[in-house]
């Protein structure tokens, strides 16, 4: 039960000349631990949906023989659970035990069977509310462990997990990642794919990595892969665990003030902040899920009009301007001062292709076409975009996706650059790239400002962090989304954001060099 | 921002009737209605309607709230009536001109408003009583809708609220870039419609996600559904179905008499 076995195993989709996945020998038994790996584009996700039997005959070309237990995976769907990366797409019905319920209906088990399988199934992932609870409520990292629940309910002998924790925070993943350790039956086979291995090790026991040309390229206990491939897998984009970034450090001392943020808030999701940031300076604005950042970077950004306090921008940011705050400056003016990078690439994508896409900014501020070819250019060669100039914007991949936004906001040559998470889900590659780019961009004068829950992030890249504590509120949940299962209560106190160096020594607004 | 959730006491007597049921007598109740044109059965029909409110749970400020957008739409049939009615007899109470308001084309018109309000209301008490979630289920249920439809239209219904936070920010996005319409209404349409395309887009990538987890949990599997909440359709149910018929028949034979 559970077992699954690949030979020469090829995917090709319908309309593609190049095949997601080729070549794959693989036996896996019962009750193993797999963690899945490869570079961008190796075919992780393609062999996922294969084994849980998504891949209809029609969608595509097949090569060699997939089986779970003997049997074609698309004739094994009930002994197969899949848990996705993204949990706002997952989760079907609007009360948490409803959703756990959904799967059991589907499969026909008898309404006498039903709630009590659902109550087991919350219960053993640590859900922890009533199955009331309303899914919208929930915090991402109890939402995925509702979706871990919902596969588990099925009693699945092979369960599937593609990146479940990439996107949540690290006190969410921590959450997701102990239940899994703590409610896979021991003899259920799991295979999972993740991009933060060192994370993931604990949960399993042996590493297949995939060759993108096609094959596998290493197979075995994590110890003995990584000893043999890690240098190789590390070049190719991996996060091999144990081979951290030497840190980038400003080579000078912050220099004027850019924006200064006077109790600055958006209630019921911001707190009141004061904050300075500088030119020359890259800030990283920390807090667990539910405590503002976003909206703290949409505010900083010119974007939102701010729900309490004052956001002023000085005048060598904004000459004249800078008596009107940044949200009612003309759209033009704004992306010249202050480049903003969203969480999701594809908000930002406006025209139909990537060379048009990192020309419009400069155009729309009134720079001359040869002057917005030069620019265009720089920016392609800069962050390796250059072989995909007429591609369509989503058609990319998440890293160039990524990299396309991050350009973008650079087009208008903006003083102070604001990035939501801009290192999320990315592979060691673009990874490495993006802090190589944000530290030429400080070390130039510019400001940055990052949210970001990447603690590997800040430790390369942060001159000063802040810290933003989640609004409380009494009892509704709605409003307060953080993981954190140390919820600091409404104490009635003014809540004045700490700031802090990165190591965490004290609320100074010490800025370490 | 739309009201969906279900607003009213869950204990009431009639809040509590099945789903399909309740649906059926709004339906049962007002749609005789339309068959009338004078004033005197949609007023009966609407004290009716007010009446009953309690037993559904619902406040009357609550009821307000919600139907508030029918009194645009009665505006809006008023004054169609008085700049073109063609039966203006009766008694004039203005004349200016070519327009001439007489008791007969405000009667028409109260007639036409009242209606309006009558036939609007039980689907508004309906849904403002009614989770969706039941709803659904008693679709399946009780009126053997197919589960991929009615299960499948609900999965898609709690994705709406996010196309409103989506459509924030891409808005903010463009500006971000540097996009924006200012005063030129065609610049705003071209806007409008692009940023229109951009949340589509991300629309039907996350209905294809949904759907592909959907699937993984067997929901296109062969196999028959079983419920884990079950709607029962009992004698009070299709005791609403008949008092609904009775009452908006007698409201017709009043009027007609």
């Amino acid at each position: 039960m559970g077992e699954v076995w690949l030979r020469g195993f090829g995917w090709r989709h319908a309309g593609r000349r190049a095949w997601a996945v080729r070549g794959v020998d693989l036996r896996v038994r019962r009750g193993e631990r797999v963690l899945l790996l490869g570079p961008s584009g190796a075919g992780k996700s393609t062999l996922l949906a294969a084994l849980a039997g998504l891949l209809p005959e029609d969608s595509g070309e097949q090569e060699g023989t997939i089986e779970i237990d003997g049997r074609p995976p698309t004739e094994a769907r009930e002994r197969v659970g899949i848990v996705f990366q993204d949990p706002q797409s997952q989760l079907v019905m609007a009360r948490s035990g409803d959703d756990v319920a959904f799967g059991l209906e589907n499969r026909g088990v008898p309404a006498a069977q039903i709630w009590p399988r659902v109550d087991e199934a919350l219960h053993r992932v640590g859900f922890p509310y009533h199955r009331d609870r309303p899914t919208a409520a929930l915090s991402g990292g109890e939402q995925q462990r509702l979706a871990l629940a919902g596969a588990l309910a099925l009693r699945p002998d092979l369960l599937l997990l593609d990146e479940p924790t990439a996107n949540l925070d690290p006190a969410g993943a921590d959450l997701v990642r102990a239940a899994i350790a703590r409610a896979v039956h021991d003899d259920t086979t799991l295979i999972l794919v993740e991009h933060r291995i060192a994370d993931a090790l604990t949960l399993v026991d042996r590493v297949v990595v995939l060759e993108p040309g096609g094959g596998v390229r290493a197979d075995g206990p994590p110890e003995a892969v990584f000893a043999a491939h890690g240098d190789a897998l590390a070049a190719d984009g991996v996060w091999v665990p144990g081979r951290e970034f030497p840190p980038r450090p400003a080579a000078a001392p912050a220099a004027e003030v850019l924006l200064t943020a006077d109790r600055l808030g958006q209630p019921p999701r911001l707190a009141p902040t004061d904050l300075t940031v500088r030119a020359g300076e890259a800030l990283a604005v920390l807090g667990p899920n539910g405590a503002g950042k976003s909206t703290l970077a949409l505010l900083l950004g010119g974007l939102l009009k701010p729900g309490t306090g004052r956001l002023s921008a000085s005048t060598d940011l904004a000459g004249s301007d800078a008596r009107t705050p940044p949200h009612r400056w003309r759209a033009p003016a704004l992306a010249r001062r202050i480049g903003s990078v969203f969480q999701d690439p594809e908000h930002q994508f406006v025209t139909s292709t990537v060379f048009d896409e990192l020309a419009l900014g400069p155009r729309r501020t009134g720079a001359t076409e040869a002057a917005v070819r030069r620019r265009v250019d720089d920016l392609l060669h800069r962050l390796r975009l250059n072989k995909l100039a007429g591609a369509n914007p989503y058609t990319l991949s998440g890293g160039e996706a990524r990299r396309l936004s991050v350009a973008t906001a650079l087009a208008t040559a903006p003083r102070l650059l604001i990035c939501d998470e801009p290192t999320f889900g990315q592979d060691r590659r673009t990874w490495r790239e993006l802090v190589d780019l944000f530290a030429e961009l400080r070390d130039a004068g510019h400001g940055l400002v990052t949210v970001t829950h990447d603690a590997d992030f800040v430790a390369a890249l942060a001159d000063r962090t802040v810290t933003l504590r989640p609004v409380s509120r009494g009892g509704d949940g709605q409003s307060e989304r953080a993981d954190s299962p140390t919820r600091q209560p409404d104490d009635g106190s003014e809540s004045r954001q700490r700031t802090s160096p990165p190591d965490g020594a004290g609320p100074t607004t010490a800025v370490r060099r | 921002m739309i009201d969906l959730e279900p607003v009213a006491r869950p204990n009431a007597p009639l809040a509590r009737r099945n789903p399909v049921a309740k649906l059926a007598a709004a339906l049962l109740f007002a749609f005789p209605l339309l068959a009338t044109l004078d004033p005197v059965a949609p007023a009966i029909a609407l004290a009716v309607e007010l009446a009953v409110l309690p037993l559904f749970g619902l406040r009357y400020r609550v009821l307000a709230r919600r139907a508030w957008p029918l009194l645009l739409a009665a505006g809006g049939v008023l004054v169609t009536l008085v700049l073109f009615a063609t039966d203006r007899s009766g008694r004039v109470l203005l004349d200016a001109g070519p327009l001439m308001v007489t008791t007969s084309v405000l009667l028409t018109a109260l007639g036409l408003v009242l209606r309006l309000f009558a036939v609007a209301l039980p689907g508004i008490i309906v849904f403002a009583t009614t989770d969706p979630t039941d709803l659904a289920d008693a679709l399946v249920q009780n009126a053997k809708a197919p589960a991929r439809f009615a299960i499948g239209a609900l999965a898609a219904f709690r994705l709406l609220p996010l196309l409103g936070q989506e459509w924030q920010m891409i808005a903010m996005a463009r500006r971000a870039r540097g996009v924006e319409a200012g005063r030129n209404p065609l610049a705003k349409l071209r806007l409008f419609i692009s940023t229109a395309f951009t949340l589509l887009v991300g629309a039907i990538r996350r209905g294809t996600r949904l759907a592909v987890a959907m699937d993984a949990r067997g929901f296109d599997s062969a196999v028959p559904r079983t419920f884990a909440r079950r709607q029962p359709f009992g004698t009070a149910d299709w005791l609403l179905l008949i008092c609904a018929t009775a009452l908006s028949a007698t409201a017709l034979t009043i009027s007609i008499a």
